[in-house]
């Protein structure tokens, strides 16, 4: 026998394990940014829109999917704190007011989902609450990215900053970034789902938002190696530079991509464009941090549940978050037709 | 000025954001489980009188489903915002018990909340039959995990601690069914289904007697009382033995909602009291001999522990416990007494003409949610100054975030809560005095969405 092969199960769980729960945890807040994001972006167009019947189409067309777009977010609390329970009672406390925040903006953006359709004298009530909401809501996750890619302060194993320290220019400008990006998301569902005149003003919104998310992107990748000295050495080492430059040059070509898919006016493509630029984007942040879960101190590995309580939750999870895709999958398949439908009367 | 105190201020904004999100759950247990009794008795009888109460019912648990979803995200956060050295040291054991509510209750509402709610005329009856089914078992399934998770930090079982004092699970089986949780679960649920039963018996009691809607408000009065007159007494013998696995698990807990200072033998009930924790004794007490150790303990000279037997800083203070646990089971026995005058008065034939009986029921119906809001306030206060049971204490919990950071969030929460779940009760008073003969056909925009409340249709 070899000394690999004499290597057993309990000492590759602990090191695979944390790997698979990152990678279920990272899955579940893409889907979340993208679902959610053309969502919260919706409502940050809310007040802007050209006309009250559009506003009613722009409602009806996420209607069906927004509860089921806020599981991923649930998911993501539940998941960081019984896979990560280290990073989860770092990163909540560090992050207590822009938290409180979003929830508060999830909270009135949800409730005015459903009382708006039902209510005539106070309706203008419900659509502030649903545009600001919306906004407050994406402006916070915006700035929570930004705070967490800064890092935090920890001693002890314990938060040990201040209740201000998330609110920097860096994350001033990661907030608008991001909220920028979702606005790109919105435009394009929009595109898909409006009728001609609202699909006239969505194609004038997304090229001014792909403006803002290309300018974004290079600000960010001139800020983020110059803030952080080990992300500059991650991707400017020689070696490293190659093997990573299909991802700037891919963004690149999908930013250009998009930028002529919108003047041609097709229908589909700008969505699953802009999809592409936030799977870029989120694949270099994951570049550049990895395996920090608290950077710069502390890995998905120290942050790690023990081994029998990862282990316990994903023989729950192999099997039921595959259903869960199916399910969302699904849904948006059975309402796609229908929601269109309802966006031409 | 005085220091805000982050642990005092946490300890508010989490009793009033669960307080109010519990609220939710306990109707929607009750209602789902309900909905399936009238779906089933609709498809077996065919009679249309159960489809138009279901209908009706449907959109009102459809508003109560959406607000208990929005003030349950808020909660899965504060574990880490507010208690986050809870979440680092027992984040091995609660953190999977709670990761398995979101996978498998949210999956199963999620997955057929959208047929139960939309799909009456799109999918075949036993389909939609069996969505709700799934709907009410999801509900179920929530409150199993949830409960599981709270019985733990009751009644820790399964476990070790390590050096640096985190948890970790040794048996998950222990760990899920920890000692108090059999009990919590079945009083918990029990206390659901009575929720739910007696305000439905009280709304529809209320129909008889405005003499519109009469033949669903009978159905609505004897359906909700059928279930009361048994259950009510059923609910006290739970509550006796939870009370009996808590008086063995957390003595100082019953010592507190008792009242009872000294150690002793014989000791007896306490009616009222005010007490004095300064004094470690009780002001104005008005007692039954002999009552308190029959009660506790199922002897006559049964030993009940006292407070005093715990050091001043082990015991929980008496006051909130004392007061919510008489609140609890004084409410439980307005139910007894309504669910057995109900019976009576059917049985002999009176029970829809006797106004003086519906105005009563329709006046304490709602009793039921101020009953499971003093259960929690007996079973959380009771159990201070612990957070996870003789392993980490409250204030070791809680997050390192200042004091006005807390203060802000919960003036947010309350002003917000109370605009949001105003607006909610409302709408739902809106869909009770409709009534069901009223409802209008679904809208056809709510016939393609699947939004919880989009259900309830336009007013």
């Amino acid at each position: 026998m070899t000394d690999a092969a004499a290597t057993t199960l309990s000492d590759i769980l602990p090191v695979m394990l944390p790997l698979a729960w990152a990678a279920i945890l990272a899955l579940g807040v893409f889907l979340y940014v993208v679902l959610g994001g053309y969502d919260l972006g919706l409502g940050a167009l809310f007040p802007i829109a050209p006309s009250d019947k559009d506003r009613d189409a722009m409602m009806g067309s996420v209607a069906p999917f927004w509860d089921g777009n806020e599981t991923w977010l649930v998911l993501g609390g539940g998941g960081l704190l019984a896979a990560f329970p280290l990073a989860y009672s770092v990163m909540l406390p560090a992050l207590y007011l822009p938290i409180i925040l979003m929830l508060i903006g999830l909270i009135l953006r949800g409730v005015a989902f459903e009382f708006r359709f039902k209510s005539e004298k106070s309706r203008w009530m419900w659509d502030a609450a649903f545009a600001g909401g919306s906004l407050l809501a994406a402006l916070m996750q915006g700035a929570i990215i930004g705070a967490f890619v800064q890092g935090f302060a920890v001693t002890d194993n314990k938060f040990s900053g201040g209740p201000f320290d998330w609110i920097t220019p860096f994350s001033a400008t990661t907030a608008i970034a991001v909220l920028s990006g979702y606005v790109l998301l919105s435009a394009c569902w929009l595109i898909m789902k409006g009728d001609e005149a609202l699909r006239d003003w969505a194609y004038g919104i997304a090229r001014y938002a792909l403006i803002a998310v290309a300018v974004f992107i290079a600000i960010f990748s001139l800020w983020t190696p110059i803030m952080h000295p080990e992300i500059a050495a991650r991707w400017f080492t020689p070696g490293h530079m190659v093997m990573l430059s299909p991802v700037p040059v891919m963004t690149a070509a999908a930013i250009a991509t998009l930028w002529i898919t919108l003047n041609k006016r097709y229908r589909y493509a700008p969505f699953l464009l802009a999809i592409g630029i936030f799977i870029l984007c989120y694949t270099g942040l994951g570049v550049s941090l990895f395996p920090y879960i608290i950077p710069p101190d502390i890995t998905i590995w120290q942050a790690a549940a023990a081994p029998k309580s990862q282990l316990f939750m994903l023989y729950g999870a192999i099997p039921i978050l595959p259903i869960i895709l199916a399910y969302t999958a699904y849904s948006y398949y059975v309402f796609w037709d229908a929601t269109e439908h309802d966006a031409y009367h | 000025m005085p220091e805000l105190d982050p642990l005092l201020l946490s300890r508010i904004q989490f009793a009033f954001t669960i307080s109010f999100h519990i609220l939710f759950p306990s109707f929607t247990i009750g209602l789902a489980a309900w909905l399936v009794v009238l779906e089933a008795l609709w498809l077996k009888t065919g009679k249309d009188i159960y489809f138009r109460i279901a209908q009706q019912w449907t959109k009102i648990f459809a508003v109560s489903f959406g607000m208990g979803v929005v003030s349950g995200v808020v909660l899965s956060y504060e574990f880490g915002t507010n208690w986050s050295e809870l979440s680092r040291r027992g984040g091995n054991v609660i953190g999977p018990l709670m990761a398995y509510e979101v996978l498998t209750a949210f999956f199963l509402e999620a997955g057929f909340l959208g047929i139960m709610l939309f799909g009456w005329k799109r999918v075949p009856k036993w389909v939609h039959f069996f969505a709700s089914c799934m709907v009410a078992f999801g509900t179920l399934l929530s409150a199993f995990w949830i409960l599981s998770a709270n019985s733990f930090m009751q009644t820790p079982a399964g476990y070790t601690v390590d050096a640096g004092g985190v948890l970790h699970v040794a048996d998950w089986w222990q760990a899920i069914f920890s000692p108090s949780f059999p009990y919590r679960f079945a009083h918990m649920v029990a206390a659901a289904y009575l929720t739910t039963a007696f305000i439905v018996a009280g709304i529809g009691a209320w129909y008889i007697l405005r003499a519109k809607s009469v033949p669903e408000g009978r159905v609505m009065l004897g359906m909700g009382l059928s279930l009361l007159v048994w259950l009510a007494p059923l609910q006290i013998l739970l509550g006796d033995l939870h009370g009996l696995n808590a008086l063995h698990y957390q003595p100082a807990k019953v010592a507190a909602l008792e009242a009872h200072w000294e150690t002793g033998k014989d000791v007896p009930l306490i009616l009222f009291a005010i007490p004095d924790p300064k004094a470690e004794t009780n002001r104005y007490q008005v007692e039954v001999p002999h009552l308190g150790s029959l009660i506790l303990t199922h002897e006559w000279d049964g030993e009940v522990k006292g407070l005093k037997d715990f050091k001043p800083e082990d015991r929980p203070d008496p006051i909130i416990p004392f007061f919510a646990f008489r609140l609890m089971v004084g409410i439980g026995l307005i139910m007894v007494a309504v669910g057995i005058a109900g019976a009576v008065l059917w049985l002999t034939g009176r029970l829809f003409e006797s106004r003086w009986f519906l105005r009563t029921l329709t006046w304490v119906s709602p009793l039921g949610f101020l009953a499971v809001l003093a259960g929690w306030f007996t079973a959380e206060v009771g159990r201070q100054p612990w957070t996870v049971y003789g392993i980490l204490r409250t204030a070791d919990a809680v997050s390192p975030v200042p004091g006005g950071s807390v203060l802000a969030s919960v003036i947010l929460f309350v002003l917000v809560y109370g605009i949001v779940f105003g607006a909610g009760l409302y709408y739902i008073i809106k869909l009770v005095q409709r009534g069901p003969e009223e409802a209008p056909p679904a809208p056809e925009e709510a016939d393609l969405s699947h939004r919880p409340m989009a259900a309830a249709g336009n007013p």
